[in-house]
């Protein structure tokens, strides 16, 4: 055993760099108690080793779909597993992503963001720069304007990820965007916010300036540590509640305007086409949505009739979720669900529902109020309002079909 | 003096005194980096170009994609041309053609993300002609009407007039 002992301290030492001649002293030892010592019949029964980074279980599979959208690498989509989640929060490595040109490979030792238009003074802030600004830590969602499009067509995805996984829940770190412009000295003509990323493609959306100095965050921490690269590294704009494209990732330039810049991804995509053939433009909040994430499509009730614990997630860009329904029976009665505290604004809240499966088919969905009173619609009320072409912004009811043999299917 | 300066840092605050991060933004690098065009033509450097020109240089640079004559490639590559009149029925095209509501959001486009893969590549006047060759394949500016800074912010566009404010909540649910 001692000598077992001193052979793990050596490699240690030697690993730590314990200076020469202790180490050489600790070795003569060492040899000397281990010349008289036998090695353990036993397998050692203590665990694997430390890692730098962590990693997870080595069973634990679950995946974002990468769907890439042309030849060239990195312009596409990843969705997130949401029915394999638990909580709220999703783990970075499983955010959501969706690029217009790759994921650019920037440094932060030299990347900059550029402050400059209508204001007294046009700045550069470093990295260190941004980091020096007071921080705030929030919770927040962040959804794609394109999340359930084929929903409203008429083409459900088989299941959760691919229904609704254009949505992830981060805790993001970063300094009040109305900080660092003050640092500039907004002009009162300066009414938009033009904001550009360092992607190949340099992505730029108009923000109303209001959005600006109300809670838009610099981001640069993510879930405790840095941005992923992939989630706009090392430094993104987050507007909590609005449409994920506005939250531009890779974030170098902010041009304070007196109108906004009618930009490819604000005027081409991210319109709402309506049924008169008019297109709602600047549609930023993203409407109160919920789903049920359990059963949802692909997953099976193995344990035949009886109790089971129906959960979901609900959110909304306006504010807190207020309350959430749960039905069991095709919309005829609801039940109102529990939310699990904390209930936080613009971030996803878990539900829970208590349900007696009868073992008979059955259809369940969700439905959820937010804290301006918004109820969340059905697909017929949807598609009534905006028709079939709006693409974006879609977020009515989800019902999923509960088979007699407990496997669970989209509708 | 320890009163006077919570004072003092109370006016500062008040006032939105500069606190000194970020240091003052060099005007050249601020000409170079700031690329984007607004629809009354502010941002649009000098340069000048026709459908005629344009014509070649996107054989050249961008029809892998879009095809020989700008009517796309698979859904991932969309048509530049084409659907007008479609965006009140059931299948709607939207094209630049057909939807986008300003001729200088094309050139601003086509400047800072094209070609895909080498985005920012083409000079002023070859942006200018390859918009004008996207425009001219549209109907909208005859082949030989050159775009510069200031004929580019005149083209009116088919759909100028196409977009509305948002106008949520438009849904009302009922329980």
């Amino acid at each position: 055993m001692k000598c077992l002992r001193g052979t793990s301290w050596l490699k240690q030492s030697r690993i730590y760099g314990v200076n020469q001649s202790r180490r050489s002293l600790i070795a003569i030892g060492a040899g000397l108690l281990g010349a008289s010592c036998e090695k353990p019949k036993a397998p050692s029964e203590t665990g694997g080793t430390m890692r730098a980074y962590g990693e997870r279980a080595p069973a634990e599979k679950i995946v974002r779909t990468v769907r890439e959208a042309t030849a060239s690498a990195g312009s596409g989509s990843s969705r997130t597993p949401l029915q394999d989640l638990y909580g709220t929060i999703t783990p970075s490595s499983l955010h959501f992503e969706r690029h217009h040109s790759g994921v650019p490979a920037l440094d932060s030792s030299t990347h900059e963001v550029t402050v400059h238009g209508l204001v007294e003074r046009p700045l550069v802030f470093s990295m260190e720069a941004l980091r020096r600004f007071p921080s705030v830590s929030r919770t927040h969602f962040l959804e794609c304007a394109g999340n359930g499009a084929g929903e409203q067509q008429g083409n459900p995805a088989p299941d959760l990820q691919r229904s609704h996984g254009l949505l992830s829940c981060t805790e993001w770190t970063g300094v009040p965007l109305k900080l660092v412009l003050a640092e500039a000295g907004l002009k009162p003509e300066a009414k938009w916010m033009i904001a550009e990323g360092a992607d190949a493609a340099r992505m730029a959306r108009s923000i109303p300036i209001a959005k600006a100095l109300d809670d838009a965050l610099l981001a640069y921490g993510q879930n405790g540590e840095a941005l992923r690269p992939e989630q706009g590294y090392p430094v993104r704009l987050l507007l909590p509640g609005w449409e994920g494209n506005v939250n531009v990732k890779w974030l170098h330039r902010l041009l304070l305007a007196a109108e906004p810049a009618w930009s490819a991804k604000e005027t081409g995509s991210y319109t709402d086409l309506m049924a008169d053939g008019k297109s709602q433009i600047f549609t930023f909040e993203m409407e109160a949505r919920s789903v049920i994430t359990f059963p949802s499509g692909g997953q099976k009730m193995g344990g035949g009739a009886g109790a089971y614990e129906v959960s979901g997630l609900a959110w909304s860009g306006r504010g807190k979720i207020e309350s959430v329904e749960v039905s069991t029976d095709g919309g005829r009665t609801w039940a109102k669900a529990e939310l699990q505290a904390p209930v936080l604004s613009k971030s996803l809240t878990r539900f829970r529902h208590a349900w007696q499966w009868d073992g008979k088919e059955a259809w369940i969905q969700s439905r959820c109020v937010d804290e301006t009173g918004y109820l969340q619609p059905t697909r017929e009320e949807l598609v009534g309002a905006r028709g079939l072409n709006s693409v974006y912004h879609y977020h009515a009811i989800k019902a999923w079909r509960v088979a007699a043999d407990g496997s669970v299917n989209h509708v | 003096m320890f009163r006077f300066a919570i004072i003092f840092a109370a006016v500062l605050c008040a006032q939105d005194k500069p606190s000194g991060i970020g240091k003052p933004a060099n005007a050249e690098k601020l000409r170079a980096l700031d690329i984007t065009v607004f629809p009354d033509g502010k941002g649009l450097p000098a340069g000048r170009g026709t459908a005629v020109a344009g014509k070649l240089v996107y054989k050249e640079k961008c029809a892998v994609c879009h095809g020989d004559h700008g009517e796309g490639r698979e859904k991932q590559y969309g048509a530049l041309k084409g659907g007008m009149g479609s965006l009140a029925t059931a299948k709607p095209m939207k094209t630049v053609g057909s939807y986008w509501p300003y001729a200088t959001t094309v050139w601003d486009y086509i400047h800072r993300a094209m070609p895909y893969e080498h985005p920012r590549s083409l000079s002023s006047d070859e942006v200018y002609a390859v918009t004008a060759f996207v425009l001219n394949i549209n109907g909208i500016i005859p082949e030989t009407l050159e775009l510069n800074e200031r004929t580019l912010p005149k083209v009116e566009m088919p759909n100028r007039n196409g977009f509305v404010p948002d106008a949520r909540p438009d849904i009302r649910s009922k329980r």
